[in-house]
C-alpha cells in the first residue's frame, strides 16, 4: 500500500513530523517499507508559460526561449528538452533556485547565448522518475504561482508493508482511523453525501452466487463527457500512490478504492445486454480480460455476467469487451461485497494478482459499497459531466457478514501481555480504533466496525490493545513456568560429535541444496524410487537428492576446478525415496496419522568425498594417493565411537551401479544394510571426469549414532601373551574369513587379532597372499603359560589350514 | 713427601687438560686406584712411628681429597661439555610443520544453529525434528492457515505431485512436538526449510530454528525477556532491540524483532532478526492443549541471517557454493 503522506495528512491529524509518523506506524504493524521524499527544496521554482521558441543560433539541440514567469519581464531561457515549445506550462527554476540535484540555478551564458533560469523536467525536480522533457503543466496552471503550492509539495510517498490481517488499512481512511488512535487524534472526513440524481439509467442486478456475493450496488451514468481530463490534483495523488493516470473513469475509481479501500469497476454501459448476473462460472467457462489474456475458468470463480455473456471476474479483473474506452459515453459502476473465500487463491489460479483481488481476498467493509459508489459518482459528475441513474442494490442482508461482540476478560489480557494495562487506557485505544466498548464486570465487550475483518476472537483484541499500548511498553521478564526435562539420552551420539568427528579428521562440512538434477541422478544410475517436485525452479533443482553422493562429488569437482587437488567434504542431511530406503527414521518417522500411508521416506545420512593424497603434503613420509582403506578408516572412526563395532559389517556383495564392483564394500549394522564406501565406477568417474582417486561413503546417521552405554568389567588381573603368526592363503581367501577361523578357535582365550602385514610376490606362491598377525592372548582366572600359548597357535593354525587352505609359513 | 706433593701439583695440571672421560679415568687410576701413586702413599703409612703417621696421613689425605675433587670437577665438566655436543647434535628445526596436523571445519550454517540450539538448551529447550516433507495439514492447516489464505502466498512452496509439500518453516514442528502431550513445553527446533524463490538474497533451501514454550504462565513479557537474552548471549554483545507488532496465522500476538545494527561503513539500520508471537489458541487446540489453562509463545528466525551478522558474510549464496576457500575461514 503505497500513498501520499499529505493526503493523509488531510484526512487525519497527525501531531508529529514525517519521521516520526513513519516510526509511529511501523511500531503499530503497518511497517513503512520505503519513504521517498518528494519535491523538496522547490522554492525558486514557479508555474511558467513559454511564450517564443526559437533555435539557438550555436547549437542544433538547443532552443531560446522567451518565458512568462509572472514577474512582467519574459525572461530569456536556454533550453534543450524535445518537447519545449510555445504555449505550454512548463516548471522554472529561476536563478537563486537550488535544486533537489544540487543544482544551483545562475543566469549563465549557454553557447554564448544568456539564460536566466532553467525549464525542469519532474526528475529534475525529484517529483517524478521522468527525464525525458519538460514536465508539462496542465493548461489552467496559473503563472507565476510557486510550483510547490501548485503540486501540493513537499510530500512523500510512504508504502507499507502491510500483513494480511489488515485490508482495512488499504484505503486512505481506514489508516486515517489507525494513524488517530495512534496518535490520540481525530479523523477528518467528512460524511458522503448523496449524488444528486439527474438520470434514470436502470438495470436488474440479480444475485445467484449466494454468500459469495451477497451485495451489489450499481449505477448508470450517462452522456460522460468522454475526453475530460483527470485533475492534476487527483492525478498527483494516483500518481504517489505508485499508479499511472490513464482516463477520467479509469482514474476515479482507482482513486476511490485508494481512498476508501472499495474496489470499484466501470463497464461501458452500451456493450451490455439485459441484467446484471452475479453467479459462479461455468467449468470451462472463458473470458478475455482487460489485460488481453484469456481467463480459463470454473465453478470456482464468481463471475459478472449479463443475460447473454460474462463481464468480468469478480473480485480479480474486468473483461475486455465490456471495458471502458475513449469513447465512452455512458458507464455502468459497480461497487460490491464479495466473501474473502469466494476470491481467495483465484487471481492466483490465473496466474495474475491485481489491486482488486488484493483487497477482496483479504475482506473489503461490506458497509462500504454505497459510500464508495456515491463518492465515485460524486467525482465522476465534477470531472466528466454526466446524469447520474439511481443507485441499483441487490443485497442478501442474511449473508452479509455481521460484527458480532467480543468479550476480552481484564484477567485474560493480564496474562496474555505480561503487563496490567489500565482500564482507562483499554477503552481508549477500542474507542478510538472505533471500536464500540461496552464495560462488563470481567472486562468488556466490544463491537468491531465492518471494516475489522480481523477482530473475531478474544486474541484479536489482546493484539489490538498491544499494538496500540506499544510493544515497546511491554516490559521484558524471564518465564518462570514449571520445566519438564526429558532426560538426554547417553545411548545416542548427537550430531554434532559425528560433525567434530569428521573435521578432526581432515573433513570439511559442505551444505548442498537438497534438490538434484534428474540428468545427473541418469549419470549415477540413481533412478528408483525417486520423489520429484511438482513445480521446481529449474530442471537443474527438479528431484529431491536420493543420495548426498551425487551433490558432494559436484562440490569436490568444483573444488578441484579452482586448484585444490586434495578435497575431503563431508555433507549430513536427508535422503528421499518413495518407497523406503536404507533406514527408516523413527524420529521423523514417528507414525503420526498424518505421515503414515505412502509418504515419501526422508533418511538423515552421512557422506564423505575424498580425492587426493591420503595425507596434506609434507616432508616427514612418502605421499601416498589415498585409497579404499583411508576411508573405511574413517567409517571404523566412526562406528567405534558408538562403542559396538561387533554390530557392524561390510561385504563385498549388493553393490550399487556406482561402486567400483572390486573396490567397494556394502555396509551393514545387525545385517542390515545402512550405506555403501569405496572408489567411484570407473565409468562414472570418467562420466564426471574424475580420476581413480575419488573415495566416497554414505551411511545413514541413525545407526552411526546409537553408542553403547558402558558397563564396566574388572581390569584384567593377568597379563596378556601375545604370539605372531603368518600363514599363506589363496588370493580370494579374506580377512574376514581368517578372522572368523581364528576367532571360532580360540573363544574367548583371544582378546584381539591384529593384521600387521600383507604380502604377495616374490616367495609366495602365484595366486596366494601372505598375512601376518598378532594374537593377544589372556586368560580372566590365571597366567598363560608358553605351553598354554602354544597349544593356542596350534589350535589357530589348524583352524586355518582346514577353512582357509592356509599354509603357515616359517 | 716433596714427591707426592709435586706428584699431585703435576696431576692436578694434567686433570685440567684431559679432554675426554676415558683420560680423566685413566688419571684417576693412576692416581687413586688400587696401585696409585695416593693409594700406595697411604699404603706407605704403616711403616712410619705413630706420630709421623698421624702428620703424614693428614697431609696424603689432604693430596687425596684435592685429587678426588679436583676429578670430580673435571669428569662434570666433561660430562657437561659431552651432553651439550650431544644435545647440539640433536637439534631440531622445530619451525617444520608437525605430522599429520591438518584438520577439517564444521559449516559456518551448523556453527551458528549449533551456537543457537546450546544457548536455548541452557535455558531448558529440548530439540526436536519432524519430517522435511510435509503435509498440507502440519505446514499450513494446523498452524491456522485456513485453505488460499493470503498469508500462504508469503510462502513460495513446493509441492510434490500427491500435494505433500516440502516444509516452509519449522513450524510444523511446533505441531509435531504438541501432539500428544500435555505442558509444559519447551522445544527447539533447528532444520531446513523450502521455499521457491532463488536470487541474490533468497536460497529455495535454508535453515530454520522455531523455538517454542508453552506452560501456566508464559506471557508476551516473558517472550521479550526470552529473546533479549538469546540476542545478547549470540552475539555477546547488548543490542537496542524493538519489537514490532506483525502477523503470522499461528501466533497473536505476533511481532518482528529488530535489532539495530551498526554497519561496517559506520551506518547503522533496524535489522529483521525474528518472527515470533504467543501461540495462537486455534493452534493449541488444534495440539490438544487447553488454551485457557495453557499459554505459551513461538519464535522462528533465518540461521542464514544470524551465521551472516555473525560471521561478516555478506552473500548468502557462498554457504551453498561449498568452496573450500570459503569453508577453510570458519574451521
Amino acid at each position: 500500500m503505497k500513498f501520499s503522506e499529505n493526503w493523509l495528512r488531510e484526512l487525519v491529524e497527525i501531531k508529529a513530523d514525517r519521521a516520526a509518523l513513519a516510526h509511529a506506524l511501523t511500531m503499530a504493524g503497518l511497517e513503512v517499507e520505503e519513504l521517498t521524499p518528494l519535491g523538496e527544496n522547490l522554492s525558486g521554482v514557479v508555474v511558467a508559460e513559454i511564450i517564443a521558441a526559437e533555435k539557438h543560433p550555436e547549437a542544433d539541440r538547443l532552443q531560446v526561449c522567451k518565458v512568462n514567469a509572472g514577474s512582467g519581464e519574459p525572461l530569456q531561457i536556454v533550453c534543450g528538452a524535445p518537447n519545449a515549445r510555445v504555449g505550454i506550462k512548463v516548471p522554472l527554476a529561476m536563478v537563486g533556485a537550488n535544486l533537489p540535484g544540487g543544482i544551483a540555478i545562475k543566469a549563465a551564458k549557454l553557447r554564448g547565448v544568456e539564460s536566466f533560469g532553467m525549464l525542469c523536467s519532474a526528475k529534475e525536480l525529484g517529483i517524478d522518475n521522468d527525464a525525458s522533457g519538460l514536465l508539462e503543466l496542465p493548461q489552467d496552471a496559473p503563472v507565476g504561482q510557486p510550483l510547490a503550492t501548485y503540486l501540493g509539495l513537499p510530500d512523500a510517498s510512504i508504502e507499507l508493508k502491510l500483513t494480511p490481517n489488515r485490508p482495512d488499512c488499504l484505503g486512505l481512511v481506514g489508516l486515517a482511523h489507525d494513524v488517530a488512535a495512534l496518535f490520540g487524534s481525530a479523523v477528518k472526513v467528512p460524511a458522503q453525501a448523496d449524488a444528486p440524481v439527474t438520470g434514470a439509467g436502470h438495470r436488474g442486478i440479480r444475485l445467484e452466487a449466494g454468500a459469495d456475493a451477497p451485495r451489489y450496488l450499481g449505477r448508470i451514468i450517462e452522456g460522460i463527457d468522454p475526453a475530460a481530463r483527470t485533475p492534476l490534483w487527483l492525478a498527483e495523488r494516483l500518481r504517489r500512490a505508485g499508479l499511472r493516470p490513464i482516463s477520467a473513469v479509469v482514474d476515479v475509481t482507482n482513486y476511490v478504492m485508494l481512498e476508501l479501500g472499495q474496489p470499484l469497476h466501470a463497464f461501458d454501459n452500451d456493450t451490455l445486454e439485459g441484467d446484471i448476473v452475479v453467479r459462479h462460472a461455468r467449468n470451462g467457462e472463458t473470458l478475455k480480460l482487460l489485460d488481453g489474456s484469456e481467463a480459463k475458468l470454473d465453478s470456482g470463480f464468481l463471475l459478472i455476467a449479463d443475460d447473454k455473456k460474462g463481464l468480468a471476474v469478480a473480485g480479480v479483473m474486468g473483461g475486455y469487451d465490456s471495458r471502458v474506452t475513449d469513447a465512452t459515453l455512458n458507464i455502468f459502476l459497480e461497487s460490491a461485497h464479495f466473501a474473502p473465500a469466494a476470491i481467495m487463491g483465484r487471481a492466483r489460479k490465473l496466474g495474475m494478482h491485481t489491486d482488486a483481488s488484493h483487497r477482496f481476498e483479504r475482506g473489503v467493509d461490506p458497509e462500504l459499497p454505497r459510500r464508495a459508489l456515491e463518492r465515485a459518482t460524486e467525482l465522476l459528475l465534477a470531472i466528466a459531466g454526466g446524469n447520474a441513474g439511481p443507485v441499483l442494490v441487490a443485497e442478501n442482508p442474511a449473508d452479509l457478514p455481521k460484527p458480532a461482540a467480543v468479550t476480552l476478560r481484564r484477567a485474560r489480557l493480564r496474562r496474555v501481555l505480561g503487563v496490567e494495562v489500565a482500564d482507562a487506557e483499554v477503552a481508549r485505544i477500542f474507542t478510538a480504533l472505533g471500536m464500540r466498548v461496552e464495560t462488563i464486570a470481567e472486562g468488556w465487550r466490544i463491537t468491531a466496525p465492518s471494516s475489522r475483518f480481523d477482530i473475531e476472537r478474544e486474541e484479536d483484541l489482546i493484539e489490538e490493545v498491544a499494538r496500540i499500548y506499544g510493544y515497546d511498553n511491554i516490559p521484558t521478564t524471564t518465564p518462570a513456568g514449571a520445566l519438564a526435562l526429558a532426560a538426554e539420552p547417553e545411548a545416542r551420539l548427537n550430531e554434532l560429535a559425528v560433525r567434530e568427528q569428521m573435521a578432526a579428521r581432515g573433513y570439511y562440512e559442505a551444505v548442498n541444496l537438497a534438490f538434484v538434477s534428474q540428468v545427473l541422478l541418469q549419470t549415477w544410475g540413481l533412478e528408483a524410487d525417486l520423489v520429484p517436485l511438482a513445480n521446481p525452479l529449474s530442471a537443474d533443482l527438479a528431484v529431491m537428492r536420493p543420495s548426498l553422493l551425487p551433490g558432494l562429488i559436484e562440490a569436490l569437482s568444483h573444488n578441484r576446478a579452482r586448484q585444490q587437488e586434495r578435497v575431503r567434504l563431508f555433507e549430513l542431511g536427508r535422503v528421499f525415496h518413495q518407497n523406503g530406503f536404507l533406514h527408516k527414521d523413527p524420529a521423523i518417522h514417528g507414525g503420526t496419522p498424518q505421515q503414515s500411508g505412502d509418504a515419501p521416506v526422508e533418511t538423515p545420512s552421512l557422506a564423505i568425498v575424498a580425492s587426493g593424497n591420503a595425507r596434506a603434503e609434507q616432508w616427514g613420509e612418502a605421499a601416498r594417493p589415498s585409497d579404499f582403506f583411508d576411508i573405511k578408516g574413517d567409517l571404523d572412526a566412526l562406528i567405534a565411537w558408538g562403542g559396538e563395532p561387533q554390530r557392524w559389517s561390510v561385504h563385498a556383495d549388493g553393490l550399487p551401479a556406482w561402486l567400483h564392483p572390486g573396490r567397494g564394500a556394502r555396509v551393514a549394522r545387525d545385517g542390515q544394510t545402512v550405506g555403501y564406501l569405496g572408489a567411484l565406477h570407473p565409468q562414472l568417474a570418467k562420466a564426471l571426469d574424475l580420476g581413480p582417486d575419488v573415495h566416497v561413503l554414505e551411511v545413514a546417521l541413525e545407526p552411526l549414532l546409537g553408542r553403547r552405554l558402558p558397563k564396566a568389567q574388572p581390569v584384567p588381573r593377568f597379563p596378556a601373551v601375545r604370539r605372531d603368526i603368518a600363514v599363506d592363503v589363496p588370493e580370494q581367501v579374506s580377512w574376514s574369513q581368517i578372522e572368523q577361523a581364528v576367532r571360532n578357535s580360540l573363544g574367548a582365550a583371544l582378546v584381539e587379532l591384529r593384521l600387521f602385514d600383507r604380502y604377495s610376490g616374490k616367495g609366495v606362491e602365484a595366486g596366494r597372499k601372505s598375512l601376518a598377525m598378532g594374537l593377544i592372548l589372556q586368560d580372566a582366572s590365571r597366567t598363560l603359560t608358553d605351553d598354554d600359548a602354544d597349544r593356542c597357535v596350534r589350535n589357530a593354525v589348524s583352524a586355518l589350514e582346514a577353512a582357509c587352505e592356509a599354509k603357515l609359513r616359517g | 713427601m716433596d714427591d707426592l706433593d709435586s706428584r699431585a701439583t703435576q696431576a692436578l695440571v694434567e686433570i685440567d687438560k684431559a679432554d675426554t672421560l676415558d683420560a680423566l679415568d685413566a688419571l684417576r687410576v693412576g692416581l687413586l686406584g688400587k696401585s696409585g701413586v695416593v693409594t700406595a702413599a697411604l699404603k706407605a703409612l704403616g711403616a712410619l712411628s705413630p706420630d709421623e703417621r698421624k702428620a703424614r696421613g693428614a697431609e696424603v689425605n689432604r693430596v687425596k681429597e684435592r685429587l678426588a675433587d679436583a676429578l670430580a670437577a673435571r669428569k662434570q665438566t666433561l660430562e657437561q661439555a659431552e651432553l651439550d655436543r650431544r644435545l647440539a647434535s640433536e637439534k631440531l628445526d622445530i619451525s617444520m610443520p608437525g605430522r599429520d596436523g591438518e584438520r577439517g571445519g564444521i559449516h559456518p550454517i551448523t556453527r551458528a544453529l549449533e551456537r543457537i540450539a546450546a544457548i536455548f538448551a541452557r535455558l531448558g529447550y529440548q530439540r526436536a525434528d519432524g519430517p522435511e516433507i510435509e503435509d498440507d495439514w502440519h505446514n499450513f492447516e494446523a498452524l491456522n492457515f485456513p485453505p488460499h489464505h493470503p498469508a500462504r502466498a508469503m510462502h513460495d512452496t513446493f509441492y510434490f505431485g500427491d500435494g505433500r509439500l516440502l516444509r516452509t518453516h519449522t513450524s510444523p514442528v511446533q505441531i509435531r512436538s504438541m501432539k500428544g502431550r500435555q505442558p509444559p513445553i519447551r522445544i527447539i527446533a533447528p532444520g531446513k526449510v523450502y521455499r521457491s524463490d532463488s536470487d541474490q538474497t533468497h536460497s529455495p533451501m535454508f535453515h530454520q530454528i522455531e523455538g517454542l514454550l508453552v506452560d501456566e504462565t508464559s506471557s508476551f513479557a516473558d517472550l521479550k525477556g526470552t529473546l533479549a537474552e538469546f540476542i545478547r548471549a549470540f552475539f555477546e554483545r547488548d543490542f537496542e532491540m524493538r519489537f514490532r507488532p506483525s502477523y503470522f496465522p499461528f501466533t497473536e500476538p505476533s511481532a518482528e524483532v529488530d535489532i539495530r545494527w551498526d554497519a561496517e561503513d559506520g551506518s547503522t539500520r533496524w535489522l529483521e532478526v525474528l518472527g515470533c508471537g504467543m501461540v495462537h489458541p486455534n493452534v493449541l487446540q488444534n495440539c490438544g492443549i487447553d488454551p485457557e489453562r495453557y499459554t505459551g509463545f513461538a519464535f522462528g528466525l533465518g540461521v542464514e541471517r544470524f551465521a551472516m551478522l555473525r560471521y561478516g558474510v555478506s552473500d548468502l549464496r557462498a554457504f551453498f557454493e561449498n568452496d573450500l576457500r570459503f569453508l577453510k575461514q570458519f574451521a
